[in-house]
């Protein structure tokens, strides 16, 4: 499997007629977008150098990725992360810089040793300063390897329910750790199954009989000497997952494990050498971090794979021709069929969409941490309200497109050479991870349900429900299907929704504590509500932001307008989708649903025209897509042929130069056949 | 067995034997289905790995060994009905693919239905005794769907009396084929028929590839292994690219169509019946949708009754998840989902039987309806399925990302059924046409029969949207009949709109084609809903042949929770239409809510009924005994990174950076 070279210029590239005449006459400057989608034109230069620093080393090649066995996958991506580590000391890149998240981006995220720099953000936000001063450096060095154990086999989401503990004893200064029953292993941290020496370990601490919560623990679980596991430590990897099979997520069993008292990481509580536990400062701004983690993440992991997934199938749909369209024609290109538009442009449209919404994200935070450096830590509840809720839907409809993008390859798209199964079932995970989706909008609703309480008596609120103390609108009042794609108009019905189903949920609430019925019990009765409600309020904001980014794009006219098509696009699909929603209280009438649908495939054959521009746009080099077909120059078949016939599958050959007969796909034993041949009868 | 599972099963409302026995259409088969099963389960020969920690390779050599072995045990134990053969195999297999699987389904039917008396006699008991392993080569690289498009040619040559058989393109090579990459030496190809100058279209051939004996490839075939899948690890799903290959003309299969020793082509006296075979696999998908949808409501359900999280109540010890209404709302819709399509698949399958039957007898009547059928509910089926699977994996948390819960298996061996036997959009497509062909009918003043009957009430100059929309709202949400009318009107409402705007295109472009495409998004629609209401139809018609009572009742909640439910997924539909008003949608949304408290003390009893036993369901987070977390860490230990204590990488890799630094 060889793709091509890395190459920037479209003009040194034998393209694929079909897919060539797609980008003849883009109605913008797909250039000039790639500077604006990378935040500049310098950091589109550093990308670029970056990504032509990292392919044109044969280390990193992914050539085999998908040929590899879970032990093989492992080993590669510990040699390249090391391999990686040499190259950032060379070209004197850091951690922190922008270098290192393109490394990551044209690596696809296929290295270990992820978890040792949260090990270390850890360290720095919860130790002391001769803590730090400790540890650091040892991590810096790759003396210690970390990770960062949290969940347990029996618990995830609700942290007060770990059941690891740490004791601490006086007589030696030291705690001792304890997995005391199967469910209390840690289970699933990254890195921890075989390469970490090190973790941070959150356990309940106990001084003198007493429960003092939740706290964490640096402890050494590898020797550094020869890797053995330390005493009355039992570790190992949790076995084969859907995916991140290159990463030894880990299980850990302690059993009267001791670390010195220093062990604890103890910037907001310590235990003193008598055994007094002291409080102190504010975890607030720790919270913060664990925030951020959670949108750095959106930007960086989930939205780049989602464009990752439209580039292969828009690509893959100019180049597939099936069936006719014309009569007497050439079989048609299946992006030329509504259906195949309408799984598909939608999808690009939210890819866009979320783009900016992150973008509009950074910025609240950037704000935010301003404020907390400052001590002010009023915004707190609203980055958190807002960051949960986004995060549930940026992931939940980021990997439903993955997987209409593949589905919407046909077969081809089950082929793990396609690259797109592998992108979903990476997205798929974080669903679950850095806060189940569910939970994370019930968070959401609760501060709404708190902000509409507040509104509806005048208090003031913070700026994202805002929206909450204006009077809702009655009705949408267009007439014309064109106005439909006024950014105005379908902001406000947006707006509309989410208030009215808030409204009603909070009303729900209300009602059934007015009743008698206890908070906590009212509260379980309405979560399916209120989660529809995060999900409007979320919408909502998707939708505005995408909008007020279009409006900001003034000085690039034809940039404008095709993101104009593209937020109208995302703003219908939404409406086409839900369309109940709008149509509940009577805020639009059955006959502008249909002048809606109208409108929305309307701009499907727009959106249509630019589609293979638009994903161009993404700049992912055909490394980084490591698709046979969404290369850039769209020879599909001919690549997925020369993959095929490089899999192991049909390379291993006998002794005698032949291929590997019968049955066996390998190293098959005669006997198989004769098995089969004594089926004779 | 973990004392929160035998809590739930001693609070059932119902007795869940009696539901497997409804599933399984009556006691004696329930037991007739377990005595086979255990031919398999206490067999030591069938024990095998785990999957999960194998190679591609050594998958492929357990799925070989095993279904070979099937076939020796079949003929052992004289298992010859085939509802039999399909419970042995499904036991034997297990979560595995079976390489042999095309071998007896697609090239044996295929030879059985369109092989002449001689071509029948020679080649089906070579492929009885798998002295010859054959496949069915129809796809190519560049070609799935759209048949005609195929480009392997076969040109006939009299003075050889031979075919010659090309792959002309990269894009011609036959592609995906299962079983064709290392397992086959024959393989019945779909190539463009040539002779005397002209193409005859699309014809069956029985093409040899490899040599009998060495199992080598024969001179002129090109053939191989497509490389890895999402899933599917077990089959070798192959390429074969044919030069020059020669075949004689007793290969082609001639039931219908002939080709003379001089060349001369013979036409088939109806084209129609080559569809017999696709129709009876997509039947058999629809099916196949209910099962896996089960396996994996069966592990969730049972996972979420063992799992518990946080806290519903301040100070009291962490409920089951199962008790989070957020969580009764992601998996009993879907419960309720896999029941309805089960009694779609024993529908379909009567129905396939019967019509079938009319066929051989030469009534062909029933062919477009039937065809139409299975196309669109193939499609609704796998597409709800495929998604509800994959809820039912994201509901168990991290956990279900794990291969040891057996979820991620389920959907990747699942999920190719939207696209494979025709894709979805496209077989929609065709369900929509046949749709838009009865409304026509009807709206000449036709009427039409069957599961489109409803079409006649659209009759006369009632084809109007306001009339339909006016219709007066008397839905009663406690009713399943009711509820079924609902859909009818809502399924009517979407074809006529659908129909309507389609001659709106058709009065504005020239081409049939092209307005059909500019329609092709409400089509879909329409298909759907109409689908949806044959389900609900079906699901409630099934309540009154249920004789116990207290599985009556529950079968009756979870038929409205079915119905309802999916009314509160597509409230703008009936809303547009009139059907029902903004306060019966309220009062929807709230029913349904109430009807997850009631089938929560059942949930689990539910599942039970299934009767997957644990080696079927291949789960750690499902096991019938609840006892998850001792086994998951024992599954864990099996890990290949766990062979030994210290990693070989750390050799290799990590100790020799840290001495440099």
């Amino acid at each position: 499997m060889a793709p091509t070279r890395y190459l920037r210029s479209s003009a040194s590239r034998d393209v694929n007629p079909d897919l060539d005449i797609e980008r003849k006459t883009p109605s913008f400057d797909v250039e000039k977008l790639t500077t604006i989608l990378d935040g500049g034109a310098e950091n589109t230069r550093v990308r670029r150098a970056v990504e032509a620093v990292i392919h044109s080393d044969p280390v990193f090649s992914r050539e085999d990725k998908y040929f590899l066995s879970q032990n093989e996958s492992y080993e590669a991506a510990v040699k390249k992360a090391v391999h990686l580590k040499k190259m950032m000391h060379q070209m004197k890149w850091s951690w922190a810089g922008s270098e290192c998240k393109y490394c990551n981006r044209a690596l696809g995220g296929e290295v270990a040793f992820t978890l040792h720099n949260i090990f270390m953000e850890s360290i720095l936000a919860l130790s002391t300063d001769e803590q730090t001063a400790k540890w650091i450096p040892l991590a810096e060095n790759y003396r210690i390897l970390g990770s960062y154990a949290q969940t347990e086999l029996g618990h995830g989401t609700y942290i007060r329910g770990f059941e690891t503990t740490a004791t601490f004893n006086i007589s030696t200064q030291e705690f001792v750790l304890n997995t005391p029953k199967i469910s209390a292993m840690k289970w699933w941290p990254g890195d921890l199954g075989r390469s970490a020496t090190h973790t941070v370990v959150f356990a309940q601490l106990y001084i003198k009989g007493k429960c003092y919560g939740v706290h964490p623990f640096i402890v050494q679980i590898r020797s550094l000497h020869d890797h053995s596991p330390a005493p009355g430590v039992t570790v190992g990897d949790i076995g084969p997952k859907m995916d991140f099979n290159h990463i030894d997520n880990g299980y850990l069993l302690l059993q009267d494990v001791r670390v010195p008292r220093e062990n604890m990481l103890s910037r907001f509580c310590e235990v003193l050498a008598d055994g007094t536990y002291v409080k102190r400062g504010s975890e607030k701004i720790n919270y913060f971090n664990m925030i951020i983690i959670r949108v750095k993440m959106l930007s960086n992991e989930v939205v780049p794979t989602l464009m990752k997934a439209c580039t292969i199938a828009i690509r893959y749909s100019v180049v597939r021709r099936q069936s006719e369209l014309m009569p007497g024609d050439q079989e048609a290109k299946i992006l030329d069929y509504q259906t195949q538009q309408q799984k598909l442009l939608p999808v690009l449209a939210i890819a866009y969409a979320f783009h900016f919404m992150n973008e509009y994200m950074n910025e609240l935070f950037s704000k935010g941490y301003r404020e907390i450096k400052q001590k002010n830590f009023d915004s707190l509840p609203e980055l958190h309200a807002f960051s949960s809720g986004l995060k549930a839907i940026v992931t939940e409809h980021s990997t439903a497109g993955v997987e209409t993008c593949r589905k919407a390859c046909g077969g081809h798209g089950y082929s793990l050479l396609s690259g797109l199964p592998s992108l979903y079932t990476r997205l798929a995970a974080s669903c679950t991870y850095e806060g189940e989706n569910t939970v994370l909008l019930l968070q959401t609703a609760r501060f709404l349900v708190k902000c509409l309480g507040a509104a509806r008596s005048g208090q003031p609120v913070p700026p994202s429900v805002a929206y909450l103390s204006a009077v809702n609108s009655e009705r949408c009042l267009v007439r014309d299907k064109r106005d439909l794609l006024q950014p105005d108009v379908y902001v406000e019905a947006y707006r509309h929704v989410a208030i009215r189903v808030l409204s009603s949920a909070a009303a729900k609430l209300q009602a059934l504590v007015q009743s008698g019925a206890e908070q906590h019990e009212a509260w379980h009765q309405c979560t399916v509500q209120l989660v529809h409600a995060a999900k409007a309020h979320c919408h909502y904001h998707v939708v505005k932001s995408f909008a007020e980014a279009v409006e900001k794009l003034g000085q690039e006219a034809g940039i404008q307008r095709i993101m104009k098509h593209l937020c109208g696009l995302f703003a219908l699909h939404g409406i086409f989708s839900n369309t109940g929603d709008f149509l509940h209280d009577g805020y639009i009438s059955g006959d502008q649903v249909d002048m809606m649908t109208a409108s929305y495939l309307d701009l499907l054959a727009i959106v249509r025209k630019d589609a293979v521009p638009l994903v161009d746009a993404f700049d992912f080099t055909d490394e980084t897509l490591n698709s046979a077909l969404g290369s850039y120059d769209g020879h599909v078949y001919r690549r997925l042929y020369q993959w095929a016939r490089k899999s192991p599958s049909n390379t291993k050959v006998r002794a005698g130069g032949k291929q590997t007969s019968p049955v066996c796909i390998h190293q098959g034993k005669p006997t198989l056949l004769s098995v089969l041949w004594a089926c004779t009868m | 067995m973990n004392p929160d599972l035998r809590r739930e099963r001693e609070a059932a409302a119902f007795q869940s034997e009696l539901l497997t026995h409804v599933l399984d259409g009556g006691a004696e088969r329930t037991s007739r289905r377990r005595e086979i099963e255990a031919l398999v389960l206490n067999d030591p020969e069938f024990q095998h790995e785990d999957l999960n920690f194998l190679s591609r390779s050594q998958r492929y050599e357990v799925a070989i060994r095993k279904s070979a072995l099937m076939v020796m045990k079949l003929r052992e134990y004289g298992i010859a009905d085939p509802d039999e053969i399909y419970w042995f195999k499904s036991i034997c297999l297990g979560t595995c693919v079976g390489p042999l699987n095309l071998h007896f389904s697609m090239f044996t039917h295929t030879i059985e239905n369109q092989g002449t008396v001689d071509q029948r006699e020679k080649w089906l008991p070579l492929a009885c005794g798998l002295q010859i392993i054959g496949t069915y080569a129809q796809t190519e690289m560049g070609h799935g769907t759209h048949l005609r498009g195929l480009e392997t040619t076969a040109t006939y040559d009299p003075a050889t009396q031979e075919f010659i058989l090309n792959s002309p393109t990269v894009t011609s090579i036959k592609w995906w084929p299962g079983g064709l990459g290392k397992t086959s030496n024959h393989a019945i190809v779909l190539a463009q028929l040539y002779t005397q100058g002209q193409c005859k279209g699309l014809h069956a051939f029985i093409v040899p590839i490899r040599q009998l004996g060495t199992h080598e490839p024969l001179p002129g075939i090109t053939v191989g292994d497509i490389g890895p899948k999402f899933g599917y690890d077990e089959m070798d799903n192959g390429y074969l690219k044919m030069d020059n290959f020669r075949i004689p003309r007793e290969n082609m299969l001639m039931k219908y169509a002939k080709v003379e020793p001089d060349g001369t082509y013979v036409k088939p006296l109806s084209d129609k019946l080559t569809y017999g075979t696709m129709v009876f696999i997509r039947s058999i998908i629809v099916g196949d949708s209910a099962r896996s949808l089960s396996r994996a409501c069966t592990i969730a359900i049972r996972y979420s009754a063992v799992r518990h999280q946080s806290e519903l109540k301040p100070g009291e010890p962490e409920p089951q998840i199962l008790d989070y209404q957020t969580q009764q709302y992601k998996l009993f819709p879907l419960l309720a989902t896999a029941y309805a399509f089960h009694f779609v698949g024993a529908y379909m399958k009567e129905t396939y039987l019967r019509i079938t039957g009319d066929i051989s007898e030469g009534d062909l009547s029933q062919l477009p309806e039937l065809h139409a059928l299975t196309a669109g509910l193939k499609a609704f089926t796998s597409w709800i399925a495929n998604a509800g699977i994959e809820e039912c994996r994201m509901a168990c948390g991290g956990h279900g990302y794990s291969r040891c819960s057996g979820l991620p298996d389920i959907y990747v061996t699942f999920t190719p059924s939207c696209t494979y036997e025709g894709e979805n959009t496209v077989m929609m497509l065709q369900t929509a046409r046949f749709l838009v062909k009865c409304y026509a009918q009807v709206s000449s003043g036709q009427l039409v029969s069957g599961m489109v009957s409803y079409l006649n009430d659209l009759s006369g100059q009632r084809i109007q949207p306001q009339q339909v929309a006016a219709r007066p709202t008397t839905v009663h949400i406690n009713d399943p009949a009711s509820l079924v009318e609902a859909y009818k009107v809502r399924a009517s409402r979407l074809v006529e709109a659908a129909a309507k705007n389609l001659q709106g295109e058709l009065n504005r472009r020239e081409s049939k084609e092209d307005a059909w495409n500019r329609t092709s998004v409400d089509l879909v629609r329409a298909s759907e809903a109409h689908c949806h209401y044959v389900v609900v139809k079906l699901f409630t018609a099934k309540l009154s042949e249920i004789s116990d009572a207290a599985v009556r009742a529950i079968m009756t909640n979870l038929c409205l929770l079915y119905a309802l439910h999916g009314i509160s997924k597509h409230t703008g539909d009936f809303l547009q239409a009139g059907i029902l008003t903004d306060a019966q949608v309220t009062q929807v949304y709230q029913h349904v809510k109430d009807l997850l408290a009631v089938i929560r003390p059942n949930a689990v009893a539910l599942v039970d009924s299934f009767d997957f036993h644990d080696s079927h369901l291949g789960s750690v987070l499902g096991r019938y005994d609840g006892n998850i977390y001792e086994n998951m860490f024992e599954w864990a230990k099996k890990s290949p990174l766990n062979k030994t204590e210290v990693h070989e990488s750390f050799h290799k890799h990590l100790k020799p950076m840290q001495a440099k630094l």
